[in-house]
């Protein structure tokens, strides 16, 4: 079985942020960047899933700067087999445009399982799994919580709001990792050092069009300032009259 | 360049959820600077009664796809008949919500039609024919600001943003349209319902939060009293879902569920930026805590200092008297 995983280099999510000078992108001085959250949950799910499977391959894929060599070594460390880097320097890439430079790069490789995370933690936008899955092809199934694979095809759960659907899809397919799929296992030392010596490939790729523009990137507008009502209990009926009568929203 | 926008209305079980009002308003109102008509499609099987209510909602015309295939949601089944829909009504732009079923959708069809698709968005604006929307980044610490420059723009908004229009008389021609050859792979072949007549955590206008500070889950009753005198859905911090006090499904923040309600009580809940991610966009923030330097006090509209065992009953009790 081959397995591949997507993983994306986002600031680290506790960074305070800063808008750079450009007024689009953050000032990356000081940042701590980390691969995002979400695609730990994937890196380990396709490595479960290689050693349910007995053997197989896990093949790292990310779209980022020089710097994301970091980001792609841990994924290593923590046992996946090989990475493929494709280089960018962008700040910004919309999720049309990511989705399709990562599918022609997941193409040739064939994968049986293709995971991602739910969304990454920069820009947040929910989208390049799924739009991957649509690009190749093949089915997907997003934001699962648990995934089982027997006689070639695989069952998750995803979550919905109040409560769970059970998808099954017949392989090749796309999985985008929720919270809650597994623990991520934190890399050994031995893991760490072997990474060092895992191959990371790095392709060229072609440019591929964006359908949206960022203009701008602020920082949120401030909340007016709130009010301290009271101390105790005593402070209640003030409240109550607050949210009647000036916030009016009870 | 099509006319018009396209509003996906989403549907469970034969009902149209909150939200589908939400993004028929907003097609509405788009519609009717950027011309053309409110469109509204509903998919699904034995769905065409539900016309009428999206015609009282301001849809001007109403396309449905009705095949027992699209009886539970697929991404490929419903895909295929956004799809369609598209393709036959020609819209200038495409909204749907930002829930489970349209962050899922939403981004499958964009792939497919080579659109764009800007998701979890919180506000939008048209400038001289261009549509340009707000979405909160880098989980809430920033708004990115975005121009469309594909030919079909899509956007997905958060739920309880949009104010869904109140009901009126109105009408609307339907057309019905069928998706042949729907080849489905990944079908789901169960929906497990969790909890019975809970208010939905992200669809609710007011939610009541417990953290840390309720110091274990047998305090979660008065929790759940305020939020039923308040009608309103019960969320979580992560530290107390992480001690199993209260399901994953309840936790708000960057990693669990964004929320925007009209009113977000915090209880017991210090405010720590993953946290925030999930509900500083809140219209008015309760905030019910004992440490008055709690980060939790600089984003609420209104703080209580002290402790929750006492204030929350004696909250109740004032509720209660109406
Ligand atoms: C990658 C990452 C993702 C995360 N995602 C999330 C997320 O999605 N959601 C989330 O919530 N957190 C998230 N966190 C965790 C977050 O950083 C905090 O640890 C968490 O929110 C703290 O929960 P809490 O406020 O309930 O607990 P605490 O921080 O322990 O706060 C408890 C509060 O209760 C108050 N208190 C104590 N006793 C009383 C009393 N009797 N009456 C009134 N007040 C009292 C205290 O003053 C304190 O402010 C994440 C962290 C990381 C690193
Ligand atoms: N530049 C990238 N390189 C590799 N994977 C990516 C990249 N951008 C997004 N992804 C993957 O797609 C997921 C969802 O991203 P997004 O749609 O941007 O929220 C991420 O969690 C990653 O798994």
């Amino acid at each position: 079985m081959k397995f591949v995983v997507c993983i994306k280099r986002v600031p680290n999510t506790e960074t305070r942020i800063k808008i750079a000078a450009d007024g689009k992108s953050i000032d990356p001085t000081g940042v701590q960047f980390i691969p995002s959250p979400y695609d730990e949950f994937a890196v380990e799910e396709a490595i479960r899933q290689k050693e349910k499977a007995g053997d197989g391959e896990v093949i790292v894929v990310c779209l980022g700067p020089a710097e994301a060599t970091g980001e792609i070594r841990k994924c290593l460390a923590m046992g996946a087999d090989k990475a493929i880097h494709l280089k960018d320097d962008s700040t910004y890439r919309d999720p049309a445009s990511t989705a399709t430079i990562l599918a022609a790069a997941i193409q040739g490789l064939s994968p049986d399982m293709i995971f991602f995370g739910k969304s990454a933690a920069d820009h947040a936008n929910s989208q390049v799994g799924v739009q991957v899955a649509a690009l190749l092809g093949l089915p997907s199934i997003s934001e699962i919580v648990s995934l089982e694979v027997e006689a070639g095809k695989a069952t998750a759960h995803r979550e919905i709001e109040g409560g769970s659907e059970v998808v099954q899809t017949s392989l090749p397919a796309v999985f985008t990792a929720q919270k809650g799929l597994n623990e991520p296992r934190l890399p050994a030392l031995k893991g760490i050092m072997a990474a060092k010596k895992k191959p990371i490939e790095e392709v060229a790729f072609e440019d591929a069009p964006q359908g949206c523009e960022l203009v701008q990137l602020e920082l949120p507008p401030a909340r007016a300032e709130g009010k301290v009502v009271g101390e105790g209990a005593d402070a209640v009926p003030a409240l109550v009259k607050l949210l009647r009568e000036e916030a009016k929203v009870i | 360049m099509g006319s018009g926008v396209l509003a996906f209305a989403e549907q469970r079980n034969g009902e149209l959820k909150k939200t589908a009002f939400e993004v028929t308003g907003l097609a509405k109102r788009l519609a009717g600077e950027l011309g053309g008509e409110a469109m509204v499609v509903v998919i699904g099987s034995g769905v065409e009664g539900l016309a009428g209510e999206l015609a009282s909602r301001g849809a001007q015309k109403v396309i449905v796809v009705d095949q027992p295939e699209l009886e539970s949601y697929s991404t490929e089944g419903y895909a295929a008949a956004l799809k369609i829909a598209i393709e036959k009504v020609d819209p200038a732009a495409v909204v749907l919500s930002a829930t489970a079923m349209g962050k899922d959708l939403g981004p499958r069809v964009a792939a497919e039609l080579k659109a764009s698709l800007a998701s979890d968005v919180t506000d939008v604006q048209v400038d001289g024919g261009t549509l340009t929307v707000k979405r909160p980044v880098y989980s809430g610490k920033a708004i990115a600001t975005l121009k469309f420059t594909s030919a079909l723009p899509m956007i997905s908004v958060r739920p309880t943003v949009f104010t869904a229009p109140e009901p009126s008389s109105g009408e609307a021609p339907v057309e019905k349209l069928t998706v042949a050859d729907l080849s489905i792979r990944a079908v789901v072949k169960e929906v497990q319902q969790s909890k019975g007549d809970q208010v939905e955590l992200t669809e609710a206008s007011v939610v009541v939060s417990g953290g840390r500070g309720l110091k274990g889950p047998e305090h979660w009753g008065m929790i759940e009293e305020l939020a039923d005198v308040l009608g309103a859905a019960l969320g979580a911090s992560r530290a107390v879902v992480d001690a199993g006090w209260r399901p994953h499904s309840e936790q708000v923040g960057q990693t669990g569920k964004i929320v925007s309600p009209k009113l977000y009580f915090a209880i017991g809940i210090s405010g720590m930026i993953q946290h925030l991610a999930g509900m500083s966009t809140s219209e008015t923030i309760v905030a019910i805590n004992k440490d008055a330097d709690a980060p939790i006090h600089k984003v609420a509209t209104y703080s209580i200092i002290g402790d929750a065992f006492e204030i929350v009953p004696r909250l109740i009790e004032e509720l209660k008297k109406g």
